[in-house]
């Protein structure tokens, strides 16, 4: 046959045959990934979506740091059992200013992508110290130097200018004021706390996450927990669920 | 190197490849693995038109089937909400009594509550509902924002110290942190907390009692009973939120206390909350 007599004589010369194994494997990839960037339906935009403040940012750093995506997914699929119990399922356009994005593929400990609002601040504390403190059967190690150690604020202006090269819309106002900003989400009623609010939207959450008036990481990592799903509303929206493409 | 020689035994050609006077034939690809080829690009061939399958520019082709993971996901969850409809309905809609005067709908809602307690509650309020420090035991038949199937879902719907507008807000000042008394007045209060226990007496000239009188009794009552519907708690039952020993009463007097229940409305749907309400009634034995 003619397909075989011609790949016959590919074998026969290797470079050739090199290029056409290139070339053979990365139409798949071609394929599967390149249209991903142009078709309508798989790059959404939501007109809600926010960025992490700094102080989210710091914790969300942390988070990454202590390796908590390798027990935690933070990516609800679009099945059945899913929704119902962790609730909407993850749009991709959630997931634009995670970089790197944590969906994680592990489910040691439950999905949390809609875990921001679910449980207070006071037992995010009590559960990062002891898990054991409020859930006895839990399996998920403590974290009790989130609560002494002090944040580390001064390079969040780099974080953020460093997410901006890679597309997250951090103005040079919010980039300089980074340090300020984290500091001021933490403690509402300090005098840079109107600042957050003007920069990063209404809908952002000052308070003192860790219930102490000094800011450690547990206060980032308090926030990050609370934003958690809460960067946009648009998957809570009635009819998205039902959404036809 | 010798090619198209025929092996006289296979009566295959040989690829003209000889180790040790073993001679490699080049024997065709077997009719099976063919076979299994053509009929792999014949699956492709179909799977083109009955599913998702070619980028077009900013579309795609949609295939004859239809088939779409949200839709999947939105009927799936439209099939279970339409099993589920008459009894669902029937939690959202009826009185709390016609309810619990059905066995059938009865067991349905406790059914559909142990499984959401375990997802949402459990977490704070422990297994069955046993409590833990800062989180109310709910198997008992103390409550401070009322106990019967409606005032729970009330408090479900809205939280305590939540972002919903109608939350139930309840705040205890931090009296040591904000200068409202002095750290003597605190150790006088403490140990007069203490002993309350055995109930307010009337007319008692001590210190303490001079001082919950006119610090602590406008919430907590001049009997120290609590004011059902306020936030604050009966002081006098032996029931400790926090822990009724010196250290937590202290701490508690010093920081205030504002404990915090999310709201549980955009999560859970009116069914949903009302089952709870009816289970979380039954753990506590006040069904009536």
């Amino acid at each position: 046959m003619a397909l075989f007599k011609a790949h016959y004589n590919l074998e026969k010369n290797s470079i050739a045959l090199v290029i056409g194994i290139i070339l053979a494997a990365s139409v798949g990839g071609i394929v599967e990934i390149a249209p991903l960037f142009t078709i309508d339906e798989t790059v959404e935009t939501l007109p809600d979506m926010r960025v992490y403040t700094p102080l989210e940012l710091a914790g969300r750093n942390i988070y990454i740091r202590e390796g908590c995506y390798a027990c935690h997914s933070q990516m609800i699929r679009t099945l059945r059992d899913e929704v119902e119990r962790y609730g909407p399922y993850s749009l991709a356009a959630e997931s634009q200013y995670d970089h790197p994005m944590l969906w994680g593929s592990k489910r040691t400990g439950p999905d949390i992508a809609r875990l921001g609002g679910k449980y207070s601040d006071d037992w995010h504390v009590a559960h990062l110290i002891n898990p054991r403190a409020v859930v006895p059967t839990s399996i998920m190690p403590a974290y009790p130097w989130l609560a002494t150690a002090p944040l580390a604020v001064d390079d969040l202006g780099a974080h953020l200018a460093a997410l901006r090269t890679l597309g997250v819309p951090y103005t040079d106002e919010m980039i300089a004021n980074a340090p300020r900003d984290a500091e001021a989400q933490a403690i509402p009623d300090s005098a840079g706390a109107a600042g957050v609010t003007e920069r990063y939207g209404e809908a952002t959450t000052l308070r003192r996450f860790s219930g102490t008036p000094r800011l450690t990481e547990m206060d980032a990592v308090v926030a990050f927990l609370q934003v958690l799903g809460q960067l946009t509303q648009a998957p809570y929206a009635p009819d998205a669920m039902l959404e036809q493409p | 190197m010798s090619v198209e020689e025929r092996d006289p035994v296979s009566g295959y050609l040989t690829t003209g490849h000889v180790w040790n006077g073993i001679t490699e034939l080049n024997s065709p690809v077997p009719r099976i693995v063919f076979a299994f080829m053509v009929v792999t690009h014949l699956y492709a061939l179909v799977a083109w038109f009955l599913l998702p399958a070619w980028p077009l520019g900013q579309t795609f082709t949609k295939g004859l089937l239809g088939i779409d993971q949200k839709t999947a996901v939105a009927a799936d969850i439209a099939a279970a909400n339409a099993d589920r409809a008459d009894w669902m309905d029937a939690l959202a809609t009826h009185d709390f009594e016609t309810i619990r005067a059905d066995p059938d709908l009865m067991a349905r809602a406790l059914a559909t509550a142990e499984p959401l307690f375990g997802q949402n509650c459990q977490v704070c309020h422990g297994a069955n509902g046993i409590g833990g420090p800062g989180y109310p035991r709910l198997n008992d038949n103390i409550w401070v924002w009322g106990g019967t199937a409606d005032e729970i879902a009330t408090t479900l719907r809205v939280g305590i110290n939540a972002d919903h507008p109608d939350t139930h807000f309840a705040q205890m000042p931090a009296f040591g942190r904000d200068g409202l008394l002095t750290g003597t007045e605190i150790s006088v209060l403490t140990d007069y907390v203490q002993t309350l226990g055995a109930g307010v007496m009337a007319d008692d000239p001590s210190d303490g009692a001079l001082l919950f009188q006119t610090n602590c009794a406008g919430c907590h009552g001049e009997d120290a009973r609590g004011i059902s519907g306020s936030g604050a708690p009966n002081l006098t039952d032996g029931d400790w939120l926090y822990g009724g020993d010196a250290t937590n009463l202290r701490h508690g007097l010093v920081v205030g206390r504002q404990g915090q229940m999310p709201s549980w409305q955009s999560r859970l749907t009116e069914a949903e909350i009302r089952a709870m309400a009816l289970y979380v009634e039954d753990l506590s034995g006040t069904a009536p």
